[in-house]
């Protein structure tokens, strides 16, 4: 028998701050917190008097006024009339572009070299180890100007031009010079937008067959086949749309007119050199993150499944995928903030990212440098958690749940 | 679980309180070495030769004034700037001055607080194009693909030009000289623009120079001089009396052949003599040693020769001295008197 009694209730002592083990830490982290107050703050103020001694002052007045320089990608109404901060917004858009795409490749090319990188093919094996030991352990900046150099001993449009020109343009639709490859682009005549959305509504139609097909499997055990009747969703009603519309949507092809190639889609050097470069490099160390997730997946998992009697790709598809991905998936965020953040290396070529307008140009011409370099961190803090809140919400979907 | 408190690496990164408010020159005099921020190599005007020695017109001048302070043309540490860095590092101080044939503009002078001591040479912005190419008119240039030095004056000329004539044009930012020269020889442009001068000293490096012609149209007024901080007034006084005295030196006829012998005593120009200092106190009233001019002449010669030496027409480069040459001989060049 014994009564419980509550433990002493002690008045609270201020020596409790560092003798008790329950304030110590706190004590400390106050402790830490005050420091580096103080130490921030010496440093602004030390900024701002440095900067008044100078008769300087933070001011974002320059934002309106006219930029005057030309930018060779927009992807929004730019002239050098426009602002700084029109500047600026093109800059962000031409950053989040080349992120954008290199994110996509880098997964694409990431997910397969690592999934072959398992393969018992012993060649495929050994020339994915090879590719992810190679341009993994190469700055990613070396890679950038490798492929930059090459794009530039591609022919000028020069060797495009005259009666018996040097080089031909690629099936008679695709120019690729040393300013970039240009490509047929789409023109939207009337009538276009009933072919589009014919399109849109067989996208959707396709998704909406495949979980039917699901679900009759489940409910009835019925296996309909998925890969034929979503190859002919995708282009049967599209096809028929275009022709009975009177094919209104053409092909605008690029034609050397004057110095450059005029018409079609221009990709330019800079971006070329930058997406490939961030792609290969970011997707060799994706490639190594599919592979752990993989050989994360207990060799036991598989040999239940193939037992079951599932074929191997529905061992790959509905055992080991969804369980590697909880694997996968964090490292991807930080791989994909490495893209958007490795991306303002695009100085190195001239591609006009947020760093090359707002952070080279900008902060040159009206001599604010510190106004822009905060402006351009704000970017980059702002997208770098946009995208990792992103993948976070993803990551929290196929994460284990525990129930 | 108990959190242990950790401290990151707290790194103060030290904003330098490089402000002192004055006292440049005595700085310089202090380290015994000037440093002087040029460009990251510009044949003719500023680039290290065979043996790192660096030389051109630029260069001549911050061995100069090396020269009128220390007593020592060597006392310099040269600082490749690029066209983006060089504002930043005059401002912090870690160069001394500035001669990078940087344009002096009402912001830079106003906005940017710089002082610029003088103009070393008078330029204009011009177009280099291929002669393969036809092209006889800045104005026939429509949809070409430009090759632009970033962080420049050129960079808004440029825009202000197609802009006013109606015409497009892509540029193609590039950091430095040299990678200009590169992808426009491999055709990844169609043009380069870049002050007058610097055209003439690219083409001249090219294996072919003869294939390449500048344009007719000079675009902009391009006032090359060097500068240094705003505030510094006495360290100001020094570089722009010094390149003076390069410009007076060659009004006076006084050249590197015959300083010694005038320099060793007074002659029958008073104004000779008090350049040189065997008359009056001026190299007193800079804070300097009496010879501190005679020093910055000894280095290269006068001005003239510096050009000729550099820059000239009988170097490959090839530029005539135009508004460049003496006031006297119908030019720009013009130094007030030393008195």
């Amino acid at each position: 028998m014994s009564t419980i009694t509550d433990p002493p209730q002690g008045s609270f002592r201020l020596s409790m701050l560092l003798n008790d083990t329950r304030y110590r830490g706190y004590t400390f982290q106050f402790i830490a917190l005050v420091l580096l107050i103080g130490a921030m703050g010496y440093l602004m103020s030390n900024l701002f008097s440095n900067l008044a001694a100078q008769g300087l002052n933070i001011s974002y007045q320059f934002l309106d006024e006219p930029a005057g320089y030309g930018i060779a990608q927009t992807m929004v109404e730019y002239t050098s009339q426009s602002s700084h901060l029109q500047a600026a917004w093109v800059g962000i858009l031409n950053t989040l572009l080349v992120a954008f795409l290199a994110c996509v490749t880098a997964t694409i090319l990431g997910v397969t070299a690592g999934v072959l990188r398992l393969s018992k093919n012993w060649l495929v094996a050994k020339l994915m180890s090879a590719y992810v030991e190679a341009f993994r352990n190469v700055p990613v900046l070396i890679w950038i100007l490798v492929i930059n150099t090459i794009v530039i001993t591609m022919p000028s449009p020069r060797a495009y031009r005259g009666e018996t020109p040097d080089t031909e343009m690629l099936f008679g639709l695709i120019a690729y010079t040393n300013r970039g490859v240009y490509i047929p682009a789409p023109t939207f005549g009337p009538g276009s937008m009933v072919v589009v959305l014919v399109f849109l509504a067989s996208i959707l139609g396709i998704f909406m067959y495949r979980r039917y097909a699901i679900k009759q499997l489940y409910d009835h055990g019925r296996d309909l086949p998925t890969f034929l009747p979503s190859l002919a969703l995708f282009f049967i009603p599209t096809l028929l749309a275009y022709f009975i519309m009177g094919r209104p949507i053409g092909v605008d092809v690029p034609a050397l007119q004057g110095f450059n190639f005029q018409g079609g889609t221009q990709i330019g050097r800079p971006l070329i050199a930058l997406w490939l470069a961030l792609s290969i490099y970011t997707g060799a160390f994706i490639a190594e993150n599919v592979r752990a997730g993989i050989q994360a997946v207990s060799k036991g998992q598989t040999e239940a499944a193939a037992s079951l009697g599932l074929r191997p790709n529905r061992v790959m598809n509905l055992v080991v995928l969804p369980q590697a991905l909880r694997v996968i998936i964090p490292p991807l965020i930080s791989q994909f903030l490495n893209i958007t953040k490795n991306s303002s290396l695009a100085i190195a070529v001239g591609y006009e990212d947020i760093t090359a307008t707002l952070g080279g140009i900008t902060l040159n011409q009206t001599g604010r440098a510190i106004e822009c370099i905060l402006l351009l961190m704000l970017f980059y803090l702002t997208i770098s958690l946009l995208i990792s809140a992103v993948m976070n919400v993803y990551n929290n979907s196929v994460s284990l749940k525990e129930r | 679980m108990k959190k242990s408190v950790f401290f990151g690496a707290l790194t103060v990164a030290g904003v330098a309180a490089g402000v002192a408010a004055a006292g440049t020159l005595d700085d310089v005099k202090a380290r015994g070495k000037l440093n002087c921020g040029v460009t990251t190599g510009l044949v003719g005007f500023a680039a290290p030769d065979a043996n790192g020695e660096w030389n051109g017109f630029d260069v001549a001048v911050c061995r100069a004034v090396a020269a009128a302070v220390l007593g020592d043309a060597s006392a310099v540490e040269f600082v490749p700037t690029t066209g983006k860095t060089r504002f930043t590092a005059l401002a912090s101080g870690e160069i001394d001055m500035l001669a990078r044939n940087t344009t002096w503009t009402f912001s830079r002078d106003v906005d940017l607080k710089f002082t610029f001591v003088g103009v070393n040479y008078y330029d204009g912005q011009g177009f280099m194009v291929p002669k393969e190419l036809g092209v006889s008119s800045a104005k026939d240039l429509d949809g070409a693909t430009v090759c632009i030095q970033t962080g420049t004056t050129t960079e808004l000329n440029l825009a202000d030009f197609f802009r006013s004539n109606n015409i497009n044009y892509e540029p193609v930012p590039i950091e430095t000289n040299a990678e200009a020269q590169q992808q426009y020889l491999a055709g990844a442009c169609d043009v380069y623009t870049t002050d007058a001068s610097g055209l003439a000293a690219t083409r001249a490096t090219f294996e072919a120079p003869g294939d390449h012609v500048l344009l007719p149209e000079i675009i902009s007024k391009e006032p090359l001089g060097p500068l240094v901080r705003h505030g510094d007034n006495e360290w100001g006084d020094v570089v722009r009396w010094t390149l003076n005295a390069l410009i007076t030196a060659e009004e006076l006829g006084v050249t590197s052949a015959n300083i010694a012998d005038m320099a060793s005593a007074a002659g029958g120009n008073p104004e000779i003599n008090r350049l040189l200092g065997t008359e009056g106190t001026l190299g007193e009233m800079l804070g300097l040693s009496a010879d501190w001019a005679k020093n910055a002449i000894a280095v290269s010669g006068n001005y003239g020769e510096i050009f000729e030496k550099n820059i000239g027409e009988s170097t490959p480069i090839g530029l005539a001295r135009g508004l460049n040459a003496q006031w006297t001989d119908g030019g720009l060049i013009y130094s007030p008197p030393f008195r």
